[in-house]
């Protein structure tokens, strides 16, 4: 079973202080668990696949006549994505199980950030025999 | 299995030349490198592996046509081709440089110039390329696919072109081998085990392309860049893969071997004046490697080189780098004078904010060394580079400014 876990730009529960504003050694503790945490998945087999996104964003709307393309959403926006993971995984349980783990990713001072993690099944195709 | 690689453009210049169809004989060569892949390491190798290869590679080919329903057109091909035919063209003849030049045509995208050069010249499987771009195999069969439906419009001879235009094939060649080179140094991060380092690919390439031609200082000057700068790649990031900048750099961990061959080729590069632009990014990189620190850089005669280089190019993107040369001999506030004209060309280049952001701190302005650190992170397509962006911003805001 696929999942995607998502992170998104908005405050996690620990902390709503944007990571710029961090010290140095703590940013690079967090990206030291997130890497980490991709070795990890990897070597298990798991990890389809890991990006960032970036925080600039366009959004396109075309009703047929011309596209419009605007700005946004900003990164104040909890919608705007930030990054996921994609898994492959035997259950439910195992993807949220990943899920925890990232969540708790260190923050300032080594305190666990509490970010929130989308978890979605990766809908397939049908089976042979379903279809 | 590196000799097979090696004896790719061989085999397929000699398909090339012999049935004039190089869409299919590339199809066929690369079934052909599969199958030996697949069967020497079992069966042993071949007393001539050359003479194996167009053998299998021939009846490939031979069976695609028999299959093929636009058989005709083939043939027709075939008769066409023979008229371009020059005399003994069998052999002899140094075929990677003549797949180079088509492969790089200036009218292909690099984005499919780039994966059919390493495929028909540098003999390395469709799964290889797409998993060095990290994109599925598919869809890389089919970029290389489309790339050959293009050239196949074109319809040329298959020989180097002279005259004018022979001097504009190289420049593009020069150009997708340069591109190539910037891509492995780019995805060389999170390299895993496996995929084809491209920066070392580019390299080779590049020497092969050297060795088909007996003076280019052009191409001397792109060797000499390329290793110099892949000579750095071990002191280039952490363990864990974070960016460690130039001036941080261990200079002991640099490679010796590399920068004394790059050396040799840069020397080479700056015989013949007037000197080129990849000759003078070898010689930039040249004056790094020789010297012991980065405090004690031949900075002037670096940001000479950068303001040749400017002139010779126009592009935008090479004054950054000469600010930052200027604002090694005589202070930050000539280095950011130097940015001023760059807003227009180069808007929020995630390079310009960095630059900008390292000028202010060097000058003490805590404030804009932040919001340019922040800005840039903001605006790199790079994740490796977004992480040392924003731990630059949090130094800066947490210890203050390193001048």
């Amino acid at each position: 079973m696929r999942f995607m876990l998502l992170q998104h730009y908005a405050p996690a529960e620990n902390c709503g202080v944007p990571m710029h504003e961090w010290r140095p050694e703590d940013i690079r503790a967090h990206i030291a668990f997130q890497q980490a945490l991709n070795a990890e998945l990897l070597a298990s087999g798991e990890l389809v696949d890991a990006q960032g996104l970036s925080d600039q964003a366009k959004t396109v709307t075309n009703t047929g006549t011309a596209p419009v393309i605007t700005d946004g959403p900003f990164p104040e926006s909890k919608e705007l994505l930030a990054g996921y993971r994609l898994v492959d995984v035997e259950s439910l349980e195992r993807a949220l199980n990943i899920a925890a783990r990232a969540s708790a990713a260190p923050g300032p001072n080594g305190v666990p950030i509490g970010d929130h993690i989308e978890v979605r099944q990766v809908m397939g195709a049908p089976l042979p025999e379903e279809v | 299995m590196k000799q097979l690689r090696e004896l790719a453009p061989q085999v397929l210049g000699v398909l090339v030349r012999r049935y004039g169809d190089f869409g299919g004989a590339e199809d066929a060569v690369q079934e052909a490198l599969v199958a030996a892949a697949m069967t020497w390491p079992e069966q042993g190798e071949p007393d001539d592996p050359r003479a194996w290869l167009i053998r299998v590679a021939s009846r490939r080919l031979a069976n695609q046509y028999r299959a093929d329903a636009a058989r005709r057109r083939r043939e027709e091909l075939a008769a066409s081709w023979s008229m371009h035919r020059p005399p003994d063209a069998e052999l002899g003849t140094d075929d990677t440089l003549v797949l180079m030049v088509l492969c790089c045509h200036p009218s292909l995208r690099p984005g499919a110039a780039i994966p059919l050069t390493l495929r028909a010249v540098g003999g390395l499987t469709t799964r290889e390329i797409a998993s060095a771009f990290l994109v599925p195999e598919a869809t890389m069969a089919q970029r290389i696919s489309r790339a050959k439906a293009k050239l196949r419009e074109f319809d040329e001879p298959f020989r180097l072109p002279t005259g004018e235009d022979s001097a504009r094939r190289m420049r593009s060649v020069l150009h997708v081998l340069y591109l190539l080179f910037n891509e492995g140094y780019a995805t060389s991060a999170g390299a895993e085990l496996g995929r084809p380092n491209l920066a070392v690919e580019a390299i080779r390439l590049t020497r092969m392309l050297l060795e088909s031609l007996s003076d280019e200082a052009e191409v001397e000057g792109l060797l000499g860049l390329m290793m110099l700068s892949e000579a750095r790649r071990p002191a280039r990031t952490t363990p864990d893969g974070a960016l460690v900048p130039l001036a941080e750099q261990d200079r002991s961990r640099w490679n010796r071997d590399l920068i004394n061959d790059g050396l040799v080729h840069a020397t080479a590069a700056l015989r013949h004046a007037p000197t080129g632009e990849y000759g003078l990014q070898a010689a930039i990189n040249a004056l790094h490697a020789e010297a012991p620190s980065h405090q004690a850089t031949r900075w002037a005669d670096i940001a000479t080189l950068y303001e040749r280089l400017e002139r010779l190019t126009g592009n935008p993107v090479v004054r950054l780098n000469r600010a930052v040369a200027v604002a090694m001999v005589e202070g930050p506030a000539a280095g950011l004078a130097l940015l001023a004209e760059l807003e227009r060309p180069l808007g929020d280049h995630h390079r310009l904010a960095a630059v900008r952001a390292h000028l202010h701190e060097r000058a003490g302005d805590r404030d804009a060394a932040i919001e340019g650190y922040r800005a840039a992170a903001s605006h790199t397509g790079n994740l490796r580079e977004r992480e040392y962006l924003l731990t630059q911003a949090a130094r800066v805001a947490t210890y203050g400014c390193r001048m």
